[in-house]
């Protein structure tokens, strides 16, 4: 099972690897709140894509949970699980413990 | 692609054009990984077949999960699997139309997403997806499987574009009439006029489709994508 911890690394780690594998710097505290959709984000659409399938690379070859986050209730959702580090973090835990089960 | 032994994935490989296509490129030294909904005979140390309905999400992600973690990577995906239903169109049920929807277009569309995110990390893949001629032709009893090929040739032309920048080629490969179960219920007369119309006047063979798919998988096609192939002079 993930926990809140390893999710937040997980995806930490994948936005630094989409920083560098897209040529962009890397922005200084990164968080819990910073954007990946909304206002101001970080990240591009296509970067925002990269991320996404990272981040679920990851989740696999640590965990071994193959995960769809941009499943049917993720993209219905009313404000998008994307839309920040923490949120997207939150997103994972929940995703993985709904395939889990 | 590296030196390594190369990944490939076949949908609808238990038979037909599929089964040829696992074949000939097992003897071209890839791993192939092949999928169908039923059971597979074929037995090959580097041969895995899943039974899988491409139209199942989950299944399929299951499966390209099972690829990449054995293997680590996929270089080529040939999109075979497909279901028609030769009828004309006031007699077609909606259920009949709606399988062929979601085998074709959204089964192809699966294949593609998922096995794309394995090709990502290397920066390389190749992705046939195949359609028919009995769309250009417009061929009469055909109007929803070719208007589900046409949907597979529409997502590919813009997939090549979502997919380029990681290395990812797309592209789509139609076949003429070529005796498979897919076929065999129709009858010669329409068969022969089908083919009395293509500028090559003969049936379509599973080497006419290897031949197309060897050219756009090879290494060398990287500036080849979002195009079709049409065999026997159809446009």
């Amino acid at each position: 099972m993930i926990d809140r911890k390893d999710a937040y690394e997980i995806v930490l780690v994948a936005l630094q690897e989409v920083f560098a594998q897209t040529g962009a710097p890397a922005p200084d505290n990164l968080g819990d709140d910073t954007v990946l959709v909304g206002v101001d984000p970080v990240l591009d659409s296509l970067g925002v894509v990269q991320l996404i399938v990272e981040v679920e690379q990851r989740v696999e070859a640590q965990h071994g949970l193959a995960l769809t986050l941009a499943n049917d209730k993720a993209m219905s959702a009313r404000s998008s699980p994307f839309r920040t580090i923490g949120v997207l973090a939150d997103h994972v835990v929940t995703t993985a413990q709904e395939v889990a089960s | 692609m590296s030196a390594e032994q190369p990944v490939m994935v076949v949908t609808g490989a238990r038979k037909g054009i599929g089964r040829f296509l696992v074949e000939h490129y097992l003897s071209k030294g890839y791993l192939v990984e092949g999928c169908s909904r039923g059971q597979a005979d074929l037995k090959d140390a580097n041969y895995r077949h899943h039974e899988v309905d491409v139209a199942d999400e989950k299944g399929v992600r299951g499966m390209v999960a099972d690829i990449s973690k054995r293997h680590g990577r996929i270089d080529a995906v040939l999109n075979n699997a497909a279901i028609a239903s030769m009828n004309h169109v006031l007699l077609t049920p909606a259920k009949s139309a709606n399988r062929m929807l979601e085998v074709n277009v959204t089964g192809t569309m699966l294949v593609c997403r998922d096995t794309a995110k394995v090709m990502m990390r290397r920066r390389y893949g190749r992705i046939v997806n195949f359609t028919t001629i009995v769309a250009p032709i417009a061929l009469a009893g055909e109007a929803v499987y070719a208007a589900s090929k046409s949907a597979v040739v529409t997502f590919t032309r813009i997939l090549a574009f979502e997919l380029g920048q990681w290395g990812i080629t797309c592209n789509s490969f139609g076949a003429t009439p070529i005796m498979t179960d897919m076929i065999k219920g129709v009858p010669k007369d329409k068969v022969d006029a089908v083919v009395n119309g293509l500028a090559i006047k003969r049936l379509g063979t599973p080497q006419d489709c290897a031949n197309v798919c060897d050219f756009f998988i090879n290494p060398a096609s990287d500036n080849i994508t979002g195009q079709v192939i049409y065999l026997g002079g159809v446009s």
